[in-house]
């Protein structure tokens, strides 16, 4: 019989309103790999807010049992004690201070009241070796890529002496071959007999590396599936995530291709900091009327920088090239411009850029078009209104009403208002910029038919992803990009991941 | 996807009891109650001097620069900024309108014109700065007030510098004459009291009709009644008031005046809608197509333009320009701003709450004055005041969440 490290018995959680844990059971053996699953929204950061004690101990109902022993946490600071470590979505690094500072921040090597310098960062060196990085200790963390921040996160859990590790979505902000790396790691980890949950949506990740498997959906734990002991499927954990099967993750469409609708030459596009480097090199390309085009590449392959400097120049200086739409040349050099000529842009990061969260669906919804629900600069809020709900309905946005504030939302139903807002805005062509990243299975299908919807109402997609099953479910075109350049160019019958990689590492 | 929070969430909203809806906008009605509040108690503390007709003259006298400036302020809080300049825009106005009227003897009708003007461009300077160049609104303005500051001494050479011409004067301690002829009460001030009351009911019953044509009101109907009921009744009953002292001052008028435009202006106008997508998010509005950095310079100078209007009020009530004049001024503004419900990240705020957070300093001022209450202890209740509103609003805003 193996060791239990981490037992989590009954545990409920109530928020004012909502019972956001009910009766919730985790069983974490020592030594194993432990994948935590379920929707956005189903309550896994609130279980595991209460393990770390950010939910003290007696603010929740059940028992936490750590080694055999019932733990009653009162704060982070305890459960660090006992050697569990979370590391957060959003890393929690301060990039003006080095590797070192940060590695032992909140932790420092104190004698005598005085910090020692030389200790630390001999003690960081032989941390950042033991996760695989070749940094010295000494650069600032805010020179390094997120994938590298994310080894400096590991780096500090393991100054910590740590016996329980828990990752929660470490892999949704990195590449592919970074993320593969994480999880070697996660395995090296394993080797030398510590423990980890990990929380994802990537559900190939759970199928290379996880040992067990706890689904939980609405609050509930749903089913724990031992992968030594059963073979499982990712339809099997589609279907416990969602509560019904998903038969198929990209729905169909007939592609209807018409006319050139945008076409972009000879674009090149300067770093806004550095003059010298130049970011994005001669690219070409076009899409038409009733067409999905993807853009696949590499985290840091320009993808962002080359629709952001497209969309009125909101990146890069030196910009250069020509951009036609339906065979007319046209000036994008400012946004309103960009939105007059019906280019449209959906951000990446929709909590950054794209939302204002603090205001409702329905002033969000109008914001890139406000001109058309007023008339001499005074808005017409009941146009607005009856326009907001429009295509709340269309959007199947879950919501009591349009004056719901959109922080309030989940993921999924955040990025509906931001592809409304942009719909509103009337474009003939979008471009969609990780359109379902940090979307629950279920809200991700729902994208994928607006923007299949939108392809056959005649628009242009340009899609930009880091997944490639994305794109190669979705797109009728793939772009493969690298270091600032298109590097080639393939149809839907052509496309596979095998080749996309190739044509990325060949380049 | 969260359809348990959902139905639990619909089904609250079904029905609302007026219960149940006060404690949801207990952010937006709160303020409002501690003013009524803390009017009422120093209505008692003070044996109903508060409440007097020549008291409650002197209140909206001694409070209007404050409110006209806040008005101002909270545009450019709510576009994420501050303007720590206007107290001394208030006392440089103030000097250039005395050099103007009482050295070189010009009109009152150029100077005041001329001064705001003047306003306007000193917050367009600022705003410039701020806008373009990405320069700290608090370094801006900061740099600003000492320049302002110095500029006024310059001005006034050190020395106070008055009487104003009468017509001047007229500004802050005018009344609005009786087309009545009746003298005492004075007509027309219950007039325009019906008349603005009406106005503001009448506004409110048609959009709560438009609303619930589309069926999204969730305000229940008595609230609605009561609530319209007393804010008529309030207008009628301060107008009457006043009615029975010299009637209504002129700068009450352009104090109603203004609350009445940048409410529109915020609430229904493109610019407005604009200014709050500009505090809330910047990247987003800056990529929803809305330009920024024209918007914020719009904002200071605007401010520039109201803390010009303010110092023109100001030095009429005074009737002299003086090297202090303003001073601290806008240490008032800013705390009424978030009294009544601005929030420090930008986005969020509105025009009445401002009003009301600048009538509650007024009031406070004024009734712990006739209390005889030291300046030093007004301070300390001044500052745990401002402290307690701010609290209570993120309070309010922590248990929503």
């Amino acid at each position: 019989m193996e060791n239990i490290i981490l037992e989590m018995r009954g545990i409920t959680k109530t928020f004012p309103g909502v019972k956001a844990l009910d009766n919730v059971n985790l069983k974490v053996k020592e030594g194993e790999i432990h994948a935590l699953v379920g929707e956005n929204g189903a309550g896994k950061s609130t279980l595991m807010k209460v393990l770390s004690g950010v939910y003290p101990y007696g603010s929740y109902d059940g028992d936490i049992l750590f080694n055999g022993e019932v733990m009653a946490f009162s704060g982070i600071a305890d459960s660090e004690k006992q050697g569990i470590i979370i590391i957060h979505q959003e890393l929690a690094l301060v990039p003006l201070l080095s590797i070192a500072e940060n590695v032992f921040l909140g932790n420092e090597n104190i004698e005598g009241g005085i910090i020692n310098w030389p200790h630390t960062f001999k003690r960081t060196q032989e941390l950042l070796k033991k996760v695989g990085l070749k940094e010295s200790s000494a650069t600032l963390v805010g020179r390094l890529g997120v994938g590298k921040q994310q080894l400096v996160e590991i780096a500090k859990a393991l100054a910590k002496d740590v016996k329980l590790l828990i990752l929660d979505e470490p892999t949704s902000a990195l590449q592919e071959n970074d993320s593969a790396k994480l999880l070697d790691l996660l395995l090296e980890f394993k080797a030398q007999g510590i423990s980890s949950i990990l929380i994802t949506h990537k559900l190939n990740e759970i199928s290379r590396v996880a040992d067990s498997i706890t689904v939980i959906r609405d609050g509930a734990s749903v089913s724990t599936l031992d992968c030594q002991v059963n073979d499982i499927s990712e339809a099997d954990i589609i279907r416990d995530m969602v509560g019904r099967d998903l038969a198929n993750r990209y729905p169909a469409r007939d592609s209807h291709i018409g006319e050139l609708l945008m076409q972009v030459r000879e674009w090149n596009v300067w770093h806004p900091d550095s003059l010298d480097r130049q970011m994005i090199h001669d690219i070409e390309f076009h899409v038409r009327a009733g067409e999905v085009v993807g853009i696949a590449g590499l985290m840091g392959s320009g993808r962002t920088e080359l629709a952001m400097s497209l969309f009125g120049k909101s990146y890069g200086k030196n910009i250069q090239g020509k951009v036609s739409l339906r065979g007319q040349e046209v000036d994008v050099s400012t946004v309103p411009k960009a939105i007059q000529c019906g280019l449209a842009y959906v951000t990446e990061d929709r909590k950054e850029l794209g939302l204002i969260l603090e205001e409702t669906i329905q002033t969000n919804t109008t914001l890139a078009n406000l001109e058309r629900v007023s008339s001499r600069g005074v808005i017409d809020e009941t146009i607005e209104r009856r326009v907001s709900e429009e295509y709340r309905k269309a959007m199947r946005i879950r919501t009591p009403s349009v004056f719901q504030k959109v922080m309030n939302l989940s993921g999924g139903n955040q990025q509906k208002v931001v592809l409304s807002k942009w719909l509103y805005s009337q474009p003939d062509v979008l471009i969609l910029d990780e359109p379902t990243r940090g979307i629950d299975v279920g809200a991700k299908f729902e994208i994928y038919s607006i923007i299949n919807q939108l392809a056959d109402d005649g628009k242009g997609v340009v899609m930009i992803s880091s997944e490639m099953p994305e794109l190669l479910g979705m797109c009728d075109r793939i772009y493969v990009m690298n270091e600032g350049r298109f590097v080639g160019e393939l149809d839907k019958a052509q496309a596979s991941q095998e080749k996309i990689m190739s044509m990325i590492v060949n380049a | 996807m969260d359809t348990t929070k959902e139905t639990i969430s619909t089904e609250a909203q079904a029905a609302p009891t007026v219960g149940t809806y006060l404690k949801s906008h207990m952010r937006d009605y709160g303020m409002l109650i501690a003013l009524i509040v803390i009017m009422g108690m120093f209505q008692f503390l003070t044996d109903g001097t508060l409440m007097r007709p020549a008291n409650l003259t002197n209140l909206f006298l001694q409070n209007s620069y404050i409110i006209i400036m806040a008005i101002g302020m909270l545009l450019v809080i709510v576009a994420g900024h501050i303007d720590l300049s206007v107290g001394s825009v208030v006392g440089f106005i103030g000097a250039l309108a005395a050099v103007m009227s009482v050295n070189y003897h010009l009109p009152t009708i150029v100077v005041v014109p001329v001064c705001l003007i003047a306003g306007l461009i000193i917050g367009g300077i600022q705003g410039y700065w701020i806008a373009y160049w990405r320069i700290p609104a608090f370094i801006v303005t900061l740099a600003g007030m000492l320049v302002f500051r110095g500029l006024t001494l310059t001005l006034l050479q050190g020395q106070s510098v008055g009487p104003f011409p009468s017509s001047f004067q007229l500004l802050s301690t005018g009344f609005i004459p009786d087309v009545f002829g009746v003298g005492r009460p004075n007509v027309t001030a219950i007039a325009l009291g019906v008349i603005t009351s009406s106005i503001i009911v009448f506004l409110a019953a048609r959009t709560r009709s438009r609303a619930l044509k589309y069926g999204i009101q969730d305000e229940p109907f008595v609230f609605f009644i009561v609530k319209n009921v007393l804010i008529a009744g309030a207008i009628i009953y301060l107008c009457y008031l006043l009615s029975t002292y010299r009637g209504l001052p002129n700068v009450l008028i352009t104090m109603g005046v203004l609350i009445a435009i940048y409410t529109f202006v915020t609430n229904s106008t493109v610019i407005g809608r604009r200014i709050y997508a500009l505090g809330g998010n910047e990247k987003a509005a800056k990529l929803s197509g809305i330009n920024t950095e024209r918007l914020t310079f719009l904002t200071f100078a605007n401010m520039g333009m109201l803390a010009a209007a303010a110092g023109l009020i100001f030095a009429a009530r005074l009737n002299t320009a003086t090297p202090k004049a303003g001073f601290a001024f806008e240490l008032d503004v800013i705390a009424a701003v978030f009294i009544g419900g601005a929030s420090m990240s930008g986005g969020v705020g509105k025009i009445i709450g401002a009003v009301i957070g600048a009538f509650i300093m007024g009031v406070m001022n004024n009734g712990m004055s006739i209390m005889g209450i030291g300046i030093d202890w007004q301070q300390v209740i001044k500052g745990l005041v401002l402290l307690l509103a701010v609290i209570f609003d993120v309070y309010n805003k922590q248990k929503a969440r």
